[in-house]
C-alpha cells in the first residue's frame, strides 16, 4: 500500500495502540496535520504551548503507563519541547516526540525555522532519529516505541523533514526489529539472586527502598509479598511514593533532603538496603560517605549503569523490578522482625511531621491534610516542583499506583499545569489535583485555556505564598534572610485570572474556608482552581541541607506556633 | 617538554554501528559524564557497515566500568572490551615535522633508525618523520627530536587489539 509519510506515521502510531497526540501545528509539520482528519481514532489535544504538549505527554504517561506521545513543528517549537523531554528523560518516562523538521535540501542552511533537534536533545532522549527517507518511517517509528517502553524507558525524539511527510512509500507495518546493540537484561543473574536473598534472610534490620522502577515494571504486588513474607519496612523515594499503600503497616515513609525523619533514621539504623529501582540520587543520600553506615546494599535496577555509580552495592541486580522480585520471593524465608519494626514504629511517633492543627494560622501542609481527607487519598496527585511539591508528598498519603505524578530529577516548575492535563486525559475515571506553586502555576498557566476548550475537569489548587518559596527557603536558611527576587509582589488575581480562561474560579485564605472551598471545587462540573492564600515564610521540614546527612537533620518547630 | 605516560590510562574497544552521528552521540557521552578521553580513533573494519573504535580513557577501575556502562546504553554500541588488562597490540602513528640542517641530517636519520621510525619526506631545512608504535615509543622518538626543533606533530591516537585468537 503506497502511503504518504504523514499517512505512514499515523498508521504506524494506531499500530501501537495511541489513542491521544499533544501537540500545536506548524509549517514543517503540518502534512502530518492535514493527514489527522484521515485518522478519527488518533484525538489530538491542542496545547497553548509546546513545554505543555511535552509535559502533558509526560502526565499522561506517568498516570496510566503508557508511552507519551506529543509532537511539534521545526525550530522554536521542537526547542519549547525541549524542558518536556528532559523532565521525562530525567524520570525514564516512556515518550514518543515527533518533529517536523525543514524539508532535506533545506538541512543545514540556517532555513526558516531549522534547528538541529537531534544535535540538541542528544542527551536528554534516550535515542533520537532524523528520518530522510518515507520508507524508513513505519521501521524508525517501530524502533522508537520498543526502545521508549523496554529497558529503562525514556523518551525517543523522531525527526520528520517536511518533504518525507509529503514523499510516498510503500507501507506495511515491520513485525521485527534489528536492534543489534539494544538488549535490556530483565531477568536478574540467579547467582545474584541467590546472594541477594542470602543476605536479607541474614538481616536483622532490612529496609526496602522503593523506587520509580517498582511503578515503571508494575512490581506493586510483588513488592508488597516481598515486603510481607520478609517483614521488611518499606520506604519510597519521591517517585517511588505511591508503588507501596502508605496505609499498610511496613510503609516506612519517604527520606532524604525533605523526607520523614524516621525514614532517614530507619536507613541509618539500617543493616541491609534492598534498593529497587532507585539511583541513590543526592536528594536522598546527602553525604554518601555518611549514608546508611551499617548497611550492606542489594541494588536492583535495570540500568546497569546506575548500579555502582553513587553507592557501591554488595549485591548488584541488573534487571527488571518485576522480574528480578518473582526471582528473589520464592528464596525469601518467612520470618518476623519484631523487634526492628517495633523500633520504626518508634521511629515514626518520636519524629513526626509538624503537626497540622498546631496553629490557626493558613498552612500549606493543612491545606494538603484538608484535600487528601475530601478525596480520600483517592484522587491523581500532580505537582509542580518547590515547596509545595514537598508538602504535597509528605501530606497527601497515596494509596494507589501511579497516583503521585511528580517532576523528581529535572525539578521542572510548571510541570503542575500541563501534567495534569494529560493526566486527566489518559484517566478520565480519576479526580485530578493539581498543586501548583504560584511561580510554577505562572510558568505553564496557559494551558487552563486547554483545560477549559477539552472540558478536563481538573482541580488546581495553588499553593499561593507569594514567593518562589523553596529558594526563599534556602535564602532564608543559608543566605540570612536576603530575599533576592524570590517575592512576587504583583501576582495577578488568580481568581479572575481562572474567571477569564472559562473556569471556576475560589479564593481561600482562611483555615475555616479551605474543606468549603474544596468541596466547592470537587462539586463543580468543570476545571476549578482554587486560590490558597497560605502563610508567607512557612518551612518545608525535616529539612537535611544539601550534601550534609541525618546527623544534620532539622525537624523545625514542631510545636511552635506558626511565626508572621 | 618531557611526554610521560600516565599509568591510569585505559584502553577500551568498542564495535559500533557506522551510522550517521555515531560518533557525535560517543564524543558527546564523554564529555556530558566527565569522562577524560586521551584519544578516540574509529574506522572501517572486518563487518560491513560496523566500525570499531580505540578509546583511550584517563581513570581508575571504576571510571572505565561506568565508561563501559554508558557506551552500552547508546543503541548502536554492539560491543565493548576494556583490553587494559590483557596482551596487546597497541599502536599509533605519528608524523613529526623536525627542523633539519646538513648538520643534523645524519643525527635524526639515525634517531630515526633506532626507533625503526621512516624518513618520509625530505627538504632542505625540514624533515618528516613517519613512527609506529605504542604510545611511550612515539613520546620518546619526539623526545629525542625535541631539540632538533620540532615544527608540527600529528598523532592518530592509539588502536590496539589483543593477542592470540580474539576472545
Amino acid at each position: 500500500m503506497q502511503l504518504t509519510g504523514a499517512q505512514i506515521v499515523c498508521e504506524s502510531l494506531l499500530q501501537e495502540g495511541v489513542d491521544t497526540i499533544f501537540g500545536i501545528p506548524g509549517g514543517a509539520i503540518l502534512p502530518l496535520y492535514q493527514t489527522l482528519p484521515e485518522y478519527p481514532g488518533l484525538k489530538h489535544i491542542l496545547v497553548r504551548h509546546e513545554q505543555g504538549a511535552a509535559h502533558a505527554a509526560d502526565g499522561y504517561s506517568r498516570a496510566t503507563g503508557k508511552p507519551g506521545i506529543c509532537w511539534a513543528t521545526s525550530g522554536p517549537g521542537a526547542t519549547n519541547l525541549v524542558t518536556g523531554i528532559t523532565t521525562a528523560a530525567m524520570d525514564s518516562i516512556p515518550m514518543v516526540v515527533i518533529t517536523g523538521q525543514v524539508k532535506r535540501s533545506a538541512i543545514g542552511s540556517d532555513a526558516f525555522q531549522e534547528t538541529d533537534i537531534t544535535g540538541i536533545t542528544l542527551h536528554v532522549t534516550k535515542h533520537n532519529y532524523l528520518v530522510m527517507d518515507a520508507a524508513d518511517v513505519a521501521a524508525t517509528i517501530k524502533e522508537a516505541f520498543h526502545v521508549a517502553t523496554t529497558g529503562r524507558p525514556g523518551p525517543v525524539l523522531v525527526d520528520i523533514p517536511k518533504d518525507v511527510q509529503e514523499e510516498m512509500a510503500e507501507f506495511e507495518y515491520p513485525t521485527e526489529l534489528t536492534l543489534q546493540g539494544y538488549k535490556p537484561t530483565n531477568e536478574g543473574n540467579a547467582s545474584m539472586v541467590r546472594k541477594a536473598a542470602k543476605l536479607i534472610n541474614g538481616a536483622k534490620r532490612p529496609v526496602v527502598l522503593a523506587g520509580h522502577g517498582v511503578i515503571l515494571s508494575h512490581a506493586y504486588d510483588e513488592l508488597i509479598s516481598l515486603a510481607e513474607k520478609a517483614q521488611t519496612p518499606v520506604i519510597a523515594t519521591l517517585l517511588g511514593i505511591s508503588s507501596f499503600p502508605e496505609d499498610h503497616f511496613l510503609y516506612a515513609g519517604w527520606p532524604g533532603m525533605h523526607g520523614m525523619a524516621y525514614s532517614s533514621l530507619a536507613i541509618d539504623e539500617s543493616d541491609l538496603l534492598i534498593a529497587i529501582g532507585m539511583r541513590f540520587d543526592d536528594r536522598i543520600t546527602g553525604d554518601i560517605s555518611k549514608f546508611a553506615p551499617n548497611a550492606k546494599v542489594v541494588h536492583i535496577d535495570i540500568d546497569p549503569s546506575e548500579i555502582g555509580k553513587t553507592i557501591e552495592a554488595d549485591v548488584p541486580i541488573v534487571g527488571d523490578a518485576k522480574h528480578v522480585l518473582r526471582q528473589l520471593i520464592p528464596l525469601i524465608e518467612e520470618t518476623s522482625r519484631v523487634d526492628w519494626i517495633k523500633r520504626v514504629e518508634t521511629l515514626k511517633s518520636e519524629h513526626p511531621l509538624i503537626g497540622v492543627n498546631d496553629t490557626d494560622k493558613l498552612i500549606p501542609q493543612f491545606v494538603i491534610n484538608e484535600l487528601y481527607k475530601a478525596t480520600n487519598g483517592e484522587a491523581i496527585v500532580v505537582t509542580g516542583v518547590g515547596q509545595h511539591q514537598m508538602w504535597a508528598a509528605q501530606y497527601y498519603r497515596f494509596k494507589e499506583p501511579r497516583t503521585l505524578v511528580s517532576s523528581g530529577g529535572s525539578g521542572a516548575m510548571g510541570f503542575e499545569v500541563p501534567a495534569a492535563l494529560g493526566a486527566q486525559v489518559g484517566r478520565p475515571d480519576k479526580m485530578v489535583w493539581s498543586i501548583c506553586g504560584d511561580g510554577g502555576f505562572q510558568m505553564t498557566m496557559c494551558e487552563l485555556a486547554t483545560l477549559a476548550e477539552n472540558k478536563l475537569p481538573v482541580k488546581l489548587a495553588i499553593i499561593n505564598n507569594g514567593f518562589l518559596g523553596m529558594v526563599r527557603q534556602w535564602q532564608e536558611s543559608f543566605y540570612q534572610k536576603s530575599y533576592v527576587a524570590t517575592e512576587y509582589s504583583a501576582n495577578p488575581d488568580f481568581v479572575k485570572l481562572a474567571e477569564a480562561f472559562g473556569l471556576l474560579g475560589v479564593r481561600v485564605s482562611e483555615r475555616n474556608e479551605v474543606a468549603a472551598g474544596i468541596a466547592k471545587a470537587m462539586d463543580f462540573d468543570g476545571p476549578a482552581l482554587i486560590d490558597f492564600i497560605v502563610e508567607q515564610e512557612e518551612n518545608v521540614y525535616p529539612f537535611i541541607p544539601s550534601g550534609k546527612s541525618v546527623a544534620d537533620i532539622m525537624e523545625g518547630p514542631r510545636h511552635e506556633k506558626v511565626r508572621r | 617538554m618531557t611526554l610521560t605516560v600516565n599509568t591510569s590510562h585505559r584502553i577500551v574497544t568498542a564495535l559500533v554501528e557506522d551510522k550517521p552521528g555515531v560518533l557525535a552521540r560517543i564524543s558527546g557521552m564523554f564529555r556530558r559524564r566527565g569522562f577524560n578521553i586521551a584519544s578516540l580513533v574509529v574506522g572501517q573494519c572486518e563487518l560491513p557497515n560496523k566500525s570499531r573504535m580505540t578509546f583511550v580513557v584517563e581513570g581508575d577501575d571504576k571510571t572505565v566500568e561506568q565508561v563501559t556502562k554508558h557506551l552500552y546504553k547508546l543503541l548502536e554500541v554492539i560491543k565493548v572490551n576494556d583490553i587494559s588488562e590483557q596482551n596487546i597490540v597497541e599502536r599509533e602513528l605519528a608524523l613529526i615535522r623536525v627542523k633539519t640542517n646538513p648538520q643534523t641530517r645524519s643525527e635524526i636519520m639515525q634517531i630515526v633508525d633506532i626507533f625503526r621510525a621512516h624518513i618520509v619526506d625530505v627538504a632542505n631545512d625540514v624533515t618528516i618523520v613517519e613512527v609506529t608504535g605504542n604510545e611511550h615509543k612515539v613520546n620518546s622518538l619526539q623526545t629525542l627530536l625535541e631539540p632538533f626543533g620540532i615544527l608540527e606533530v600529528m598523532r592518530t591516537g592509539t588502536i590496539a587489539m589483543n593477542r592470540g585468537l580474539q576472545k
